[in-house]
């Protein structure tokens, strides 16, 4: 059963079409990602699916219940942490906590023992009661989550909750991101972090130019691209791509730092010619490997196709 | 059962807001500034050195400062949050724009009148009234409505920065004072002055506090109530119909 339902979905910002007749579900208890370039229209399509935006046309279902007419009771099934949310500055971190969950119509002696167990899972036990200004980046990025899930959601909304996030915090947060969705929360996560995408979730939805280019599990999107298998090569001397690009065997070069990543449909064949080639011009490997498609080449494909038609 | 379950969370979420904006707006500089500062420069400037009655002046007096206070609130809330990026973490609760705006309504009276009450006690320590307590009640609860609204009213255009607003307001709030029979008495107003002087809110709470204060009133008791509550009416549905309008603007 689909516990988010979209039908398609539709917005203008004055002449220009952010979501584009999109629709798409949402399974109970999955954890789904929803990727796309810069200004794809994730974030209006979010805003759309929380009810902080009204669609020009089409329709959002949360649980079976329809957004447009009883938006306060759908809001009451989710927990939203918007990209550009933040949490009260000139309030603590419990304070903080406590303050969301009187939205939600939660007792005040359960609100306290809720906060508190919030503030040990997120590892905020210890600034419980400082002001959230003198919080870092990633303590405020946990106070928002905590903030969020104080009423345990059904769904629970994320856009970029890692973005901008040191380690420890990233890592964190996609724990409990996994812990929630093991207790049956479904998760809808935008991200610009394919890999993010690809460890965590069940499916990933690519939007792009606000239509939906594809929308499937990350292997099935994957194994849709083999032809994005790469071989991954560095040298002990600098090398001039184009020999490689005029072999006729790789059908992309690009130079990623010290390293040339090679795509091609027939790595084993690429990886003999490269020996060839390196003892031929007397070169040592520093590195190879040979990479299989990965989300994030399925996701240049998609884009890029994208945008060529249009 | 549903409409009921709606009905206590929109009061919920009302008092919820008031509570927030509460614990952290009462203490910002601006609201100092514009809303308890000014108005006892105002004061200190048009009183002294002149030779005022202060027994019919104080009436007034509470009138101007019950505007400044509940209507300094308002134009605050709404662009802070958007500058600080908790206005849409404030969207996505279970709350709609009716009750941010009741609840930031709610927020500037209670401000106004708690501040109020302060000046009342520190001039009837000194000042002997015959009052009208029952008039003066509803008079400060309405006058603290129709402010905070025009406050919150205020706050509906999206800006980059608070300050414009608060810029706004006090380009709005100033010269309703010099219309409102604070500082000249409406009887000694003539012509455009006196017009102008009925298209101020201020000047029927100004009525009804003389009223409470010295039984005398200037224009019936029954009219500043009702347009009182008119103002309040258009200064709520206007700031519903253009923080509706502006709502994702400036996130």
């Amino acid at each position: 059963m689909c516990i988010i339902r979209v039908e398609r979905l539709q917005k203008r910002f004055k002449s220009i079409v952010a979501v584009d007749n999109v629709s798409f579900g949402v399974e109970k208890g999955e954890i789904f990602g929803f990727l796309g370039p810069n200004g794809a229209g994730k974030t209006t399509t979010i805003r759309m699916l929380t009810g902080l935006l009204t669609p020009d046309s089409g329709d959002v279902f949360i649980d079976g219940i329809d957004m447009r007419q009883s938006p306060i009771i759908a809001k009451m099934k989710m927990g939203v942490i918007p990209e550009m949310g933040n949490v009260y500055v000139d309030l603590t971190a419990k304070q903080n906590i406590i303050l969301s969950g009187k939205f939600y119509g939660i007792s005040r002696g359960e609100l306290d023992r809720i906060a508190d167990d919030l503030l040990d899972r997120f590892e905020l036990s210890e600034r419980r009661d400082d002001l959230v200004k003198n919080f870092s980046k990633g303590m405020k990025q946990r106070v928002n989550i905590a903030s969020a899930i104080v009423h345990s959601p059904e769904i629970l909304f994320l856009d970029e909750p890692t973005s901008g996030l040191d380690v420890q915090s990233q890592r964190l947060i996609k724990d409990i991101i996994k812990e929630m969705n093991q207790t049956g929360t479904t998760i809808f996560l935008t991200t610009h972090n394919i890999e993010e995408a690809n460890i965590l979730c069940d499916r990933v939805g690519i939007i792009n130019r606000g239509k939906i280019a594809a929308i499937d599990t990350p292997e099935r999107l994957k194994r849709a691209f083999e032809e994005t298998q790469s071989v991954e090569i560095s040298f002990d001397k600098p090398i001039d791509g184009s020999l490689i690009e005029e072999s006729k065997m790789v059908s992309r070069v690009e130079k990623r730092g010290d390293k040339w990543k090679l795509y091609t449909d027939n790595p084993d064949k690429l990886v003999k010619y490269l020996a060839e080639f390196a003892q031929d011009r007397d070169l040592a490997f520093t590195s190879m490997e040979i990479c299989g498609a990965s989300l994030e080449d399925a996701f240049m494909k998609l884009t890029e196709v994208r945008e060529r038609a249009s | 059962m549903q409409a009921e379950n709606l009905n206590s969370q929109f009061l919920r979420g009302i008092m919820v807001v008031t509570e927030k904006n509460i614990q952290i707006y009462y203490t910002k500089p601006p609201i100092i500034i514009f809303g308890l500062l000014f108005p006892l420069f105002m004061f200190l400037a048009f009183y002294l050195g002149k030779e005022l009655d202060f027994q019919i002046f104080f009436p007034r007096l509470l009138a101007m400062f019950l505007f400044f206070i509940a209507s300094s609130v308002g134009p605050l809330i709404t662009p802070w949050e958007k500058q600080a990026g908790t206005y849409e973490r404030l969207l996505s609760f279970p709350v709609n724009i009716n009750t941010i705006i009741l609840g930031d309504s709610a927020a500037g009276m209670i401000f106004g009148i708690m501040i109020n009450l302060v000046v009342l006690a520190a001039g009837l320590i000194f000042l002997n009234y015959n009052l009208n307590i029952l008039f003066l009640i509803a008079g400060t609860l309405l006058g603290a409505l129709c402010f905070s609204s025009l406050g919150v009213l205020l706050a509906s255009p999206s800006v980059p920065n608070p300050s414009y607003i608060m810029m706004l307001s006090s380009l709005i709030r100033f010269p309703l004072i010099f219309i409102s029979g604070i500082f000249i008495p409406i009887e000694n107003l003539h012509g455009i002055g006196r017009i102008l002087t009925y298209f101020s809110p201020i000047t029927y709470l100004v009525d009804i506090f003389n009223y409470s204060f010295t039984s005398q009133s200037h224009i019936s008791i029954i009219i500043d109530f009702t347009t009182l509550l008119i103002f309040s009416l258009i200064f709520i549905c206007g700031a519903n119909k253009l923080h509706k309008r502006n709502l994702m603007k400036g996130l």
